[in-house]
């Protein structure tokens, strides 16, 4: 695969406290763009970044529309949009129907991104207890990205990241705390 | 070499080529849809209709112009929520109502209005100010399927408790439950309801200004734009507005960069609430 230029994490129930573990362990100085699509099932995420960005190096901000995808930066989809990425790296939010009962749906955010970085892409599904991402994860591969799922048996919730392996392999599947060592392993330059 | 993303490059050529046949052969033109959500519901009507194709899809749109009504109502607006995004909708009962209620007569514009849930949700504030006799609302889509359903007013019943609980959030005086009757799992809104509306299609992308409004509501249908045609929307509203006219945005949606943004003062910047300036700082800026 391609030097990563970007990471898509994806996850649901049990998601945030993965989320602190694997964002609580990258390198500060990670130039790659991060983006973070977790059902939470509020109306905003804005506790969810407040909540992360304690636990990060890296700053933790809302995905924004129209806005440039960031380096060395954390951006959340916000609830109740799908997050897309456009092939010029610009965000583009969308209310269209859930996918997997979901909105933000990991499969719409892993899809676009896949199309955008292709085989400069990693993504990661953690804890989760429904099937999303399985298929964007699917996708991502077949563009030449690097898989990364949470081992099951160290996810709170073993749905997303089981649903993941069967549906689309992964190039990694490791537990929990090995997660942000691999990724700043395979990121920094 | 892998031959994966060759598919993503063949793709788009029949990206192109589909919004070409869509121009083309039926006068839409999807050119300035962001491409990334355009994309999806492109792959997703194909599934439907293509074989999951999107070059037999343009076959069968250039071929079978019966199928156009169903590919529009697929590139639209999706539907909404009653009352969707409650704070929003309190605003207009407690912030903007009021002052439109100095005008003899009420003109507001509801801009890709799908399945008419945010019209009825108007109606409903209007009626309950006191205001709905001397108002017009103009609810306008490019689906002309998307128009009958919203004429219809008729909606799965499981949304009732979610619209009530919005409706009572927004400020609603009454039960959401007397504005419709219930059977056979769906809902029916009152038809008194949509005395005052006027539902039309109208295609924001090349249709011109149609009305001289107080307000006008265009909510989470600028995401799907790119920023020049955003920019034409902008304009568009801001020349359908009286001065000092309202204009009512998706939560998330940035109109800040573009230029006819200047134009529009923030009522409530958090919740894309704004004001078309009067003539006076127009004329300062």
């Amino acid at each position: 695969m391609k030097h990563p230029a970007a990471i898509v994490l994806g996850c649901s129930a049990g998601g945030p406290e993965a989320l602190k573990t694997v964002l609580g362990g990258l390198d500060p100085h990670l130039p790659q763009t991060v983006l973070v699509c977790c059902h939470t099932g509020s109306e905003t995420v804005e506790l969810l970044c407040d909540l992360l960005g304690r636990a990060s190096r890296l700053p933790v901000i809302e995905a924004a529309e129209r806005e440039p995808v960031r380096g060395g930066v954390v951006q959340v989809a916000p609830a109740g949009y799908h997050l897309l990425v456009e092939r010029d790296l610009h965000f583009t939010l969308s209310v269209d129907p859930r996918v997997n009962l979901s909105r933000p749906s990991i499969d719409v955010l892993f899809a676009s991104a896949a199309a955008a970085w292709r085989g400069a892409l990693i993504g990661v599904v953690l804890s989760g207890a429904n099937a999303d991402g399985a298929e964007g994860m699917r996708e991502l591969r077949r563009l030449g990205g690097c898989a990364i799922v949470q081992a099951p048996d160290t996810a709170s919730a073993h749905t997303m990241p089981q649903a993941t392996l069967d549906r689309a392999g992964a190039d990694h599947c490791v537990p929990l705390d090995a997660i942000a060592p691999l990724l700043n392993r395979l990121c920094l330059p | 070499m892998d031959r994966a993303p060759d598919d993503i490059e063949l793709e788009g050529i029949e990206l192109d080529l589909f919004v070409e046949a869509m121009r083309r052969r039926h006068g839409y033109d999807f050119g300035q849809y962001a491409p990334a959500s355009l994309l999806r519901r492109v792959r997703l009507l194909a599934e439907r209709h293509g074989d999951g194709v999107i070059s037999v899809l343009t076959r069968r749109l250039l071929h079978e112009p019966e199928l156009l009504p169903q590919l529009l109502e697929g590139l639209s607006v999706p539907a909404s929520d009653m009352f969707r995004d409650p704070p929003v909708f309190r605003t207009l009962r407690e912030q903007v109502l009021p002052l439109l209620a100095s005008y003899p007569h009420i003109t507001i514009w509801q801009a890709g209005c799908a399945h008419g849930e945010e019209v009825y949700s108007l109606a409903i504030l209007l009626e309950e100010a006191g205001l709905y006799e001397r108002s017009q609302i103009f609810a306008t889509d490019l689906s002309a399927r998307a128009l009958e359903r919203a004429r219809e007013g008729i909606y799965p019943l499981r949304s009732a408790q979610q619209w009530s609980r919005n409706y009572l959030a927004a400020g609603g005086s009454h039960s959401l439950a007397d504005y419709y009757s219930a059977r056979y799992g769906l809902l029916k809104l009152d038809r008194q309801l949509r005395r005052n509306v006027t539902f039309a299609q109208h295609n924001l992308a090349v249709d011109q200004v149609f009305c001289e409004a107080q307000l006008v509501l265009c909510r989470n249908v600028l995401i799907y734009f790119t920023n020049p045609l955003q920019q034409h929307c902008l304009t568009l509203f801001r020349d359908s507005l009286v001065r000092g006219g309202f204009l009512c945005l998706g939560l998330r949606e940035r109109p800040d960069s573009a230029e006819a943004a200047a134009d529009f003062v923030p009522v409530n910047a958090d919740l894309r609430v704004y004001r078309r300036r009067s003539a006076a700082a127009m004329k300062r800026s």
